[in-house]
């Protein structure tokens, strides 16, 4: 290896991408794709919005409605936050954060891009089927007996489902066999305590999701009758299934995006981080009752009261190690040297925004609240809440702070902050009236409305062009801080973890010698 | 690259310090594999757990449906593919390729043997008209017992897939056998195939019993 290249410049062509083994490369292979999907995702949500400016319709009928509906909810859960921080962040910094060259199994951590790909295009490929409107969910009975192309993008979601198995299953591998010596498991950084509890999740709640959309399939081609209650199957069941996996799924989103901000609230601080063992082993707590609150979905599906009561008390307990995190960030800060850069400042949104989606959450997690709440805007307000106010922030916080270091380049400042409030501004404008109109009992996903929501909706649709705007300039901040901008020095912010310790860019094997570690991150005092 | 070479002359992949560690790796990655097909086919035996419980009495006359004998020869067939099975990993270990690419290949031939029989029974079970779910059209039953026939070919079907797919890991173990890759110091794909191998014949020795033996 000649001196003076780096993991871009290590080897050339578009062959040495589509066959890199270097989970640097993958890393970027995941940002394009993923930042593909989110202009796709966010397109059709910004098409929504569009169209519910007025209570009849404008430029959509019923059906399209239907269809673009879905196709945001799904595009944005199984190709974006899902994928986005472990796949795109965790494959870049994990190996480097711990003193590792590689992830286990670099064969594997392409593969799993490849299998995001082959499932995003069958997604993809529903769409020129016609679509699909079904929700997100895929409830049955609806989604058994729906003429449109379920059957196509649940089979995107099952392969992309075995992507993330994968992925999660490298991660753990690595954090348990390849840390540097010293590296133990109570000095690592928090952002890798953070994914080592997400994969937990990947590899214990994936497999489930893939059974059910299997079940799905198997029941639209050759009727098994699991679903179907006029053969003494339960359509319910299906919603149990699929809640076992999708709600520890929230978690898949938000717990790395929850690492992040540990990260960077160290960081900007100048401050050890408070509390390092309670943040760290919240993640873990989180993974594990997350698994047991899926019933809260169920509260007016006939689940039984009792059963009702449990997961509610449950549920109310993940608040439990979540409060843990946000204390902890926040005694972090307290009279700490507090610069307000862009990555801070997406952090400082998180915390903000997050707080108030936690907190709906708890609302939600009420079983005689929930009979009110139950499937109107408020619950749409709550899950984008903790899913843009917590993991896109996260993810945003991610991407500046991380930048400088996986292109060399530093971003634009100035555009940078104007990014962080235009979306801070805009995410509020839209999604405050919804917690209103939720409240007041508008119902989610409909197309045609009362027009006494007039007004809570026009709000709603001004401030999702505003989040569409800051959204773009953060974008395009990145992709130009991508391709060029000021050489980023090696350690532009004064961060205590590993990744900070090699040059920007990395060097093909991140180290120049396998570094030793001697005590915990974030040692600032 | 900076790899260490040990004593024996195998080298670690460029991201490990040792083979020690690689092998430590690689047994660690397929036991959360076989994880992740526990919990895949737990998802099937918490719906069978569901239905038995509604329709106890439907599952019992169903199961008659269902010929006892050829699940029981199915099941001693596997029985025995995983003693060879087994026996190839240990004969790996010990350096005998020769006899571990024999064991591998007997246990190819029990899988082809269970995969035959199973053609029989389906095929049966199409003729009888005992369809999944929906589509049960057996003449004078009960239309609930297509829902235990959903059960059953699902259930038995994604196991069948799964036998399908170890053929194919053990013709390729077969080729890098031949090809000399394997040696008592490194011998990790024959082992993980072999666990794979055993955690497929385990959810059959479930199935047996839950879908043949409760009437």
């Amino acid at each position: 290896m000649s001196a003076g290249t780096n993991y871009l410049t290590h080897s050339k062509g578009l062959k040495s991408w589509l066959f890199t083994l270097d989970h640097k490369r993958i890393g970027l292979l995941y940002l394009g794709a993923v930042a593909t999907f989110f202009l796709v995702g966010g397109f059709f949500g910004l098409l929504i919005r569009l169209e519910l400016l007025s209570p009849t319709k404008i430029f959509m009928s019923s059906d399209v409605y239907n269809r673009v509906m879905t196709l945001h909810g799904s595009v944005m859960v199984f190709m974006v936050v899902i994928p986005g921080i472990p796949a795109v962040l965790g494959n870049f910094f994990l190996p480097i954060m711990i003193g590792a060259k590689d992830v286990a199994f670099p064969r594997l951590n392409l593969l799993s891009w490849y299998l995001l790909m082959l499932g995003a295009s069958i997604a993809v490929l529903s769409i020129l089927l016609g679509g699909v409107d079904t929700g997100w969910t895929f409830y049955t009975p609806y989604s058994m007996k729906s003429a449109d192309a379920v059957t196509t993008i649940v089979t995107g979601a099952f392969i992309m489902g075995f992507s993330s198995i994968l992925t999660g299953l490298n991660f753990i591998v690595t954090i348990h066999k390849l840390r540097a010596p010293g590296m133990t498991m109570m000095r690592m950084p928090l952002f890798c305590w953070s994914l080592y509890a997400t994969a937990i999740i990947q590899i214990v709640a994936t497999p489930v999701l893939a059974i059910t959309l299997l079940l799905l399939i198997a029941e639209r081609v050759f009727g098994i009758g699991f679903f179907d209650a006029s053969v003494g199957g339960d359509p319910v069941l299906f919603q149990h299934f699929f809640w076992f996996y999708s709600h520890p799924a929230v978690y898949i989103m938000i717990l790395p995006s929850m690492g992040i901000i540990s990260e960077v609230i160290c960081t900007f601080s100048r401050k050890t981080i408070f509390g390092y063992k309670a943040i760290a082993l919240s993640s873990v707590a989180i993974s594990l009752i997350g698994f047991f609150v899926w019933g809260h979905h169920l509260f007016v599906s006939g689940q039984s009261e009792l059963a009702g009561a449990i997961f509610a008390i449950l549920t109310v307990l993940v608040g439990v190690p979540t409060a843990i995190k946000l204390f902890n960030w926040t005694a972090t800060m307290y009279q700490g040297s507090i610069k307000l850069d862009t990555p801070m400042l997406y952090a400082m949104s998180f915390m903000a925004l997050f707080l108030i989606g936690g907190l709906t959450g708890i609302f939600l997690a009420a079983m005689a609240v929930d009979v009110q709440l139950h499937d109107t805007y408020f619950v749409v307000a709550h899950f984008h809440y903790t899913m843009v106010g917590g993991v896109f922030m996260g993810m945003m916080a991610g991407l500046f702070y991380w930048i400088p270091k996986m292109s060399g380049h530093m971003y634009n400042e100035f555009w940078g902050r104007v990014s962080a409030v235009l979306v801070f501004i805009g995410f509020n404008m839209t999604f405050i009236p919804q917690f209103i109109m939720g409240s007041r009992g508008m119902p989610r996903r409909y197309h045609l409305y009362d027009p006494k929501f007039a007004s809570f909706h026009i709000a709603s649709t001004i401030g999702s062009w505003v989040i569409g705007l800051g959204f773009l300039v953060a974008m395009i901040t990145i992709f130009k801080a991508m391709r060029s901008g000021k050489a980023a020095p090696a350690n532009p912010w004064g961060g205590t973890t590993l990744e900070w310790t090699t040059s920007s860019p990395p060097i093909h094997e991140n180290f120049e010698e396998t570094p030793v570690i001697t005590g915990r991150p974030y040692e600032y005092n | 690259m900076s790899t260490t070479n040990n004593e024996k002359g195998i080298v670690p992949a460029h991201h490990f310090d040792s083979v020690a560690q690689e092998e430590d790796a690689g047994i660690q990655g397929i036991w959360l594999f076989l994880a992740t097909e526990v919990l895949m086919f737990g998802g099937l035996f918490v719906a069978y757990a569901i239905f038995r419980g509604m329709y106890p009495e439907m599952f019992h006359h169903a199961s008659k449906y269902l010929d006892t004998k050829l699940g029981a020869l199915n099941t001693l067939v596997l029985i025995a593919s995983s003693y060879s099975m087994a026996s190839a990993v240990r004969s790996t270990q010990k350096g005998d390729t020769q006899k571990s690419f024999n064991l591998i290949l007997i246990t190819i031939a029990c899988a082809l043997i269970f995969m035959t029989v199973k053609y029989f029974e389906y095929t049966h079970k199409f003729h009888e008209g005992l369809f999944p779910g929906a589509n049960f059209s057996h003449p004078g039953a009960d239309k609930h017992l297509g829902l235990f026939f959903g059960l059953y070919f699902v259930m038995t079907g994604l196991h069948a897939i799964h036998i399908t797919v170890g053929v194919g890991l053990m013709v390729w173990l077969l080729i890098r056998i031949k090809r000399g890759d394997f040696s008592p110091h490194y011998f990790i794909p024959v082992d993980a195939v072999g666990l794979y191998w055993h955690i497929v014949d385990i959810i059959w020795i479930f199935l047996f019993p839950l879908l043949y033996l409760i009437g």
